[in-house]
């Protein structure tokens, strides 16, 4: 077996054995623990598109929007007339979720394909403001769908997401990037990112390179999305700004473009930081607008990244 | 083999190309000259498609590749190096060489071009593992023909080869120019600012100014010509 494949099955099976035994654990912990995971599979899945392929999105808080809203639809509305009255066992439960999410995985690939094919067009800072418009476009009409809440948003979800569901999905994520990136096929990402006319110059199709990352990254926006909507049970468009998209391209950055385990570290640490920053209250977001700076002062070339040369930009 | 007529390209509202032809005929070295500006680089994009030109056509072994998108230009045989030695500076020297058979699905010809790579740039095989934007300017540019030869081109498009490298490598590099041509048969497009070189090893030559074609003929005759002689090749008497 191949060794990626065998140590996400090994993330699998960790998972799902700390969520048997999540009962026993701090709740707070375990909440917090959940938040990571889902920063991770946002991080994870826009380091392929602005890390690896070079391609500045600032639109995936938009996609992760799609993901939230349309699996809740599945599990709001669907749920209740597919499960019946007492609401089904634990089985029919996650197979519900599990399609719940992928129909919201699988929304968020499509409107990430919508937004991709003529945006992609676009390089450097034009794509990042087009991404940015269209991922404000996104949560505008959902704050301005009656159905789904309006600005009131969505509550009500069942409470899904288990800690095996988070990290099954950050597992997958890590999985599939990994796999697309260190292919041969793969490889095509990297040089469309060093350098695009060279990639065509030997026969790169680099359009349906960025447009694979594209989706691909898309999707699990929207996974991360459904699973946060069932984890918070509660969700509206104000969530889903570009605040929320700048906080994940931050960790992008922090991480070092393209190093997936620096922007897994710089996922967890970014999520704790607020947390650990609880207890000063009202100084929190300075405190941690400061430490972001001077982390970027101070590792420029990402957080967990040692050799001189950074990240193409 | 490769026949460019009437050639129109603008950048917005600024024309670069008007109405620039010339023909290649198959083996031959030719070369396009001319100063900065003229529209050596952007006849090279528009040919391998990287740029789309306002009217003209171009034709590749008779048939017209005037509006296909580049990576079908590539699968052709027509393969471009581009300007300023663009390589993958992330990647491996072996990763780059296999990025240049991206088209290929033989595994045994792969094999089979990367030996001759190897055997025209020994120093490439010395820096495999090495990552390719740590190599030196003349290295990258072995590397970017070297890539470009991993695709099996039969007609190979060199942009400023010796843009920026040591002046001992750049007559090694242009040695293996014509080493590719004479040893493989691939025919070549090499634009240079560098005129002596490039009309040296030449045998047909095109001048370019401003978007169009002022000049042309066989290297050896043009390299005696007083004007051209001033222009490009700094004057002096001919030697």
């Amino acid at each position: 077996m191949p060794r990626p494949l065998l140590y996400f099955l090994a993330a699998l099976a960790a998972s799902i054995g700390v969520s048997a035994i999540s009962g026993q654990l701090d709740p707070y912990l375990l909440d917090v623990s959940m938040g990571v995971g889902i920063a991770i599979i946002l991080a994870v899945s826009l380091n392929l598109v602005n890390g690896h392929t070079g391609q500045f999105s600032l639109g995936h808080a938009g996609f992760m929007a799609v993901g939230a809203y349309l699996s809740s639809t599945v599990t709001l509305f669907l749920g209740p007339a597919l499960l019946g009255e007492e609401g089904g066992n634990a089985l029919t439960q996650g197979l519900l979720f599990a399609a719940a999410l992928a129909f919201g995985g699988a929304c968020a690939a499509f409107a990430g394909l919508l937004i991709g094919l003529p945006s992609l067009r676009l390089k450097g800072d034009y794509l990042a403001l087009v991404t940015l418009g269209f991922g404000e476009i996104i949560r505008v009409v959902f704050q301005n769908v009656e159905v789904l809440g309006g600005a009131l948003g969505l509550i009500g979800m069942p409470a899904y997401t288990t800690f095996a569901w988070v990290y099954g999905g950050a597992a997958l994520a890590v999985y599939t990037v990994a796999c697309l990136v260190n292919s041969t096929y793969g490889r095509g990402f990297l040089a469309t990112r060093d350098d695009e006319i060279a990639a065509e110059a030997v026969g790169l199709d680099t359009t349906r390179y960025k447009i694979v990352a594209f989706v691909t990254g898309a999707f699990f926006a929207g996974v991360a999305g459904g699973l946060f909507a069932h984890f918070k049970l509660a969700i509206d468009p104000r969530g889903f700004d570009f605040t929320r998209s700048i906080e994940i391209v931050v960790m992008v950055i922090l991480g070092g473009m393209g190093r997936t385990a620096g922007v897994i570290g710089a996922a967890i640490l970014l999520t704790l930081l607020p947390e650990i920053l609880r207890p000063v209250a009202e100084y929190r977001m300075i405190l941690y607008s400061l430490l972001l700076i001077v982390l970027m002062l101070v590792r420029p070339q990402g957080l967990f990244q040692w050799s001189k040369k950074g990240g193409q930009p | 083999m490769l026949t460019v007529s009437d050639l129109h390209v603008s950048y917005g509202a600024i024309n670069a190309l008007s109405g620039v032809s010339f023909t290649i005929p198959q083996g031959a070295i030719v070369t396009l000259i001319g100063g900065n500006g003229a529209g050596k680089t952007t006849t090279l994009r528009t040919i391998s498609g990287l740029l789309r030109p306002r009217s003209g056509s171009i034709l590749f072994r008779g048939e017209s590749i005037t509006t296909l998108p580049a990576h079908t230009i590539v699968a052709r045989g027509l393969c471009h190096v581009p300007e300023g030695r663009m390589v993958f500076a992330n990647l491996s020297v072996d990763e780059n060489l296999s990025m240049g058979a991206y088209l290929l699905r033989d595994r045994e010809r792969i094999a089979r071009n990367r030996e001759f790579v190897f055997g025209v740039f020994p120093r490439l095989k010395e820096r495999l593992r090495q990552t390719a934007g740590t190599l030196s300017g003349g290295e990258q540019q072995m590397l970017a023909i070297g890539r470009a030869l991993m695709g099996d081109p039969t007609f190979l498009m060199l942009d400023e080869p010796s843009l920026g490298i040591a002046p001992r490598l750049i007559a090694t590099i242009f040695e293996k120019i014509v080493e590719i041509n004479r040893s493989q048969g691939i025919t070549i497009l090499l634009v240079e600012q560098n005129a002596n070189l490039a009309l040296e090893v030449s045998s047909q030559a095109y001048v370019l100014e401003t978007g169009r074609v002022v000049m042309q003929g066989p290297s050896a005759e043009l390299r005696d010509d007083p004007q051209l002689r001033a222009t490009y090749l700094g004057g002096g008497p001919v030697t």
